[in-house]
């Protein structure tokens, strides 16, 4: 699956985007965070406040108890700030 | 209903007059056009927008799709620009057109409301204190739970 970065996370990891293929066992956006946080110490340290970071699935925003199973494309971004 | 995100200008003049053309039967047109903010004592030189498109594009539909529902509208548009934009530009232009003033001015409200915490794109302000990205503010939240 594709991971997407945004804003302050995106340079806090020096990248916007990757590919990455998690185990079976990671079901949901909280499992994910964690899975990507315990295999980078940046991302870690980026995604310290969770609550901060907001998430979607395939252009959809979700909560981080929102299921990962069969998402192409999971963006992973701070609070928004448009208008 | 219209929604359209892009890094193109837009002329906010030339977008309320087309959007007043589609009004039939209309006895209220409100429009508001957020523009980038220099202020003496915090001056920047430039504003970027980062922006998720596709997301951007589902949760404008979405914000659209329930003001038109909870108001008595007759056509309703977002703008909204991305990129790097210099003060005075115009960032985001939301037009609401209904029979009457307050569910225009009300619809108005509520699209901005929404689109400021639900939409996704973030600002980053350049000035002679360098670059920094804008915290999302408590107030934003507040605005929009009282229509919750």
């Amino acid at each position: 699956m594709k991971i997407l970065y945004f804003a302050w996370l995106r340079e806090r990891l020096n990248r916007g985007e990757e590919e990455v293929s998690p185990p079976a066992t990671v079901a949901t956006i909280a499992d994910l965070i964690d899975w990507l946080a315990a295999r980078d110490e940046a991302f870690a340290l980026a995604v310290e406040k969770r609550a901060l970071i907001k998430a979607a699935v395939d252009a959809k925003l979700v909560p981080h108890t929102a299921s990962i199973t069969g998402a192409k494309v999971v963006a992973l971004f701070p609070p928004m700030t448009g208008g | 209903m219209t929604v359209r995100v892009s890094p193109a200008p837009f002329d906010p003049g030339a977008e309320t007059n087309a959007f007043l053309k589609a009004g039939n039967g209309a006895g209220a047109a409100v429009t508001f056009t957020g523009v980038v903010r220099s202020k003496s004592d915090d001056p920047i030189t430039a504003l970027t927008l980062e922006c998720y498109p596709e997301l951007a594009i589902n949760q404008l539909n979405d914000i659209v799709a329930r003001a038109t529902t909870r108001f008595d509208l007759l056509a309703a548009t977002i703008i909204h620009r991305y990129g790097t934009l210099g003060p005075g530009e115009p960032i985001v232009q939301v037009m609401t057109l209904s029979p009457h003033r307050d569910p225009a001015f009300k619809a108005a409200e509520f699209l901005m409301d929404y689109l400021k915490t639900d939409a996704p794109f973030w600002k980053q302000e350049t000035g002679p204190r360098g670059t920094h990205w804008v915290e999302a503010k408590a107030e934003d939240d507040a605005a929009k739970a009282r229509w919750e």
